[in-house]
């Protein structure tokens, strides 16, 4: 993959990220520059796409996101996704996404009350977003998860609609870790700019930390899509 | 001082897993009976005038509950 000279990632850190140097180093990983991007810094510093990191924002209190969502930053970030700007929220980003209504739905509880940490399968359910592009469709992945709330719901007529516009983007196969509506593990908003997913890609691109490098086609898939439109 | 309190529940139908091991561990104390248990959180805001209910149903829609999963009521001390 060679990225245009200069394509910038910036990854944001708030107070309780705990993933942020894991998908600076997949961003770099990918090709990549890695700009790190600070919670109450209301600037984007010209970046061409955004992560929002997994970990436990803010101590995750009242609710997994609730807080980071009136971070100096996600100002920002909302209005740039609102531009088309591509932002991937992992984990605890997936849940700040939900949080500032860029996607739909909330992320509740596991089912079982367990924190789930393992190698998990799952099936890439569209590549029509900035985020896969570089996967097949049906493409078999296996990338850590890792979550307490990851427990994706919505009302009915909201998971008709993610189905029905095909914005699943991934979904757990072999066994749903935390009980999540339709084995859903990661949805796109309308535009396939945005996108959350629970489990970690960050910490599935080199096998001797991880399970494989499976992740890094997320990283891969904005890159092509910025020398696309450079 | 003036406080005010917000109860925060998850929806109906939204599924309570916490409230379900709670109500589980019921006969374990000998309790028979119940048919359900849903655990909710109360805030309780303190304004330094009269009580502000109004203000306290923005911070409870923006802030302290999800209208996706969640349904609150305020109501003065």
């Amino acid at each position: 993959m060679t990225a245009r000279v200069g394509s910038k990632i910036g990854i944001v850190t708030f107070p309780g990220s705990l993933d942020d140097k894991d998908a600076e180093r997949a961003v770099r990983r990918a090709g990549a520059e890695a700009v790190g991007l600070w919670h109450a810094d209301a600037d984007l510093h010209g970046v061409d796409a955004v992560v929002l990191p997994g970990g436990f924002s803010y101590g995750d209190y009242l609710r997994c996101g609730a807080i980071a969502r009136f971070a100096p930053v996600m100002s920002e970030v909302v209005a740039a996704a609102g531009r088309g700007l591509p932002v991937l929220g992992i984990c605890n980003g997936f849940q700040l996404l939900c949080e500032s209504h860029l996607l739909p739905g909330a992320l509740t509880r596991n089912q079982h009350l367990h924190f789930r940490a393992r190698d998990q399968r799952l099936r890439v359910e569209t590549v029509e977003t900035a985020w896969t592009s570089a996967y097949q469709k049906g493409a078999l992945l296996t990338v850590p998860v890792k979550n307490g709330e990851g427990r994706f719901v919505a009302d009915g007529p909201t998971v008709d609609r993610l189905e029905a516009e095909g914005r699943v983007v991934l979904r757990y196969v072999d066994g749903n870790p935390n009980g999540s509506l339709h084995d859903i593990a990661g949805i796109t908003n309308d535009r396939g700019n945005v996108v959350g997913l629970m489990p970690h890609p960050e910490h599935a691109i080199d096998t001797l930390t991880g399970p494989s490098t499976d992740g890094l086609g997320f990283f891969a898939s904005v890159l092509r899509r910025l020398v696309a439109v450079a | 001082m003036a406080r005010v309190f917000v109860d925060v529940m998850l929806k109906p139908e939204i599924l309570d897993p916490a409230g379900q091991a709670v109500a589980r561990a019921l006969p374990s104390l000998g309790v028979e009976g119940v048919t359900g248990v849903r655990i909710g959180k109360r805030v309780e805001i303190e304004f330094d005038g009269e009580p502000d209910l109004d203000r306290a149903r923005q911070i409870a829609d923006r802030l302290l509950a999800n209208p996706v999963i969640e349904d609150f009521t305020v109501q003065a001390e």
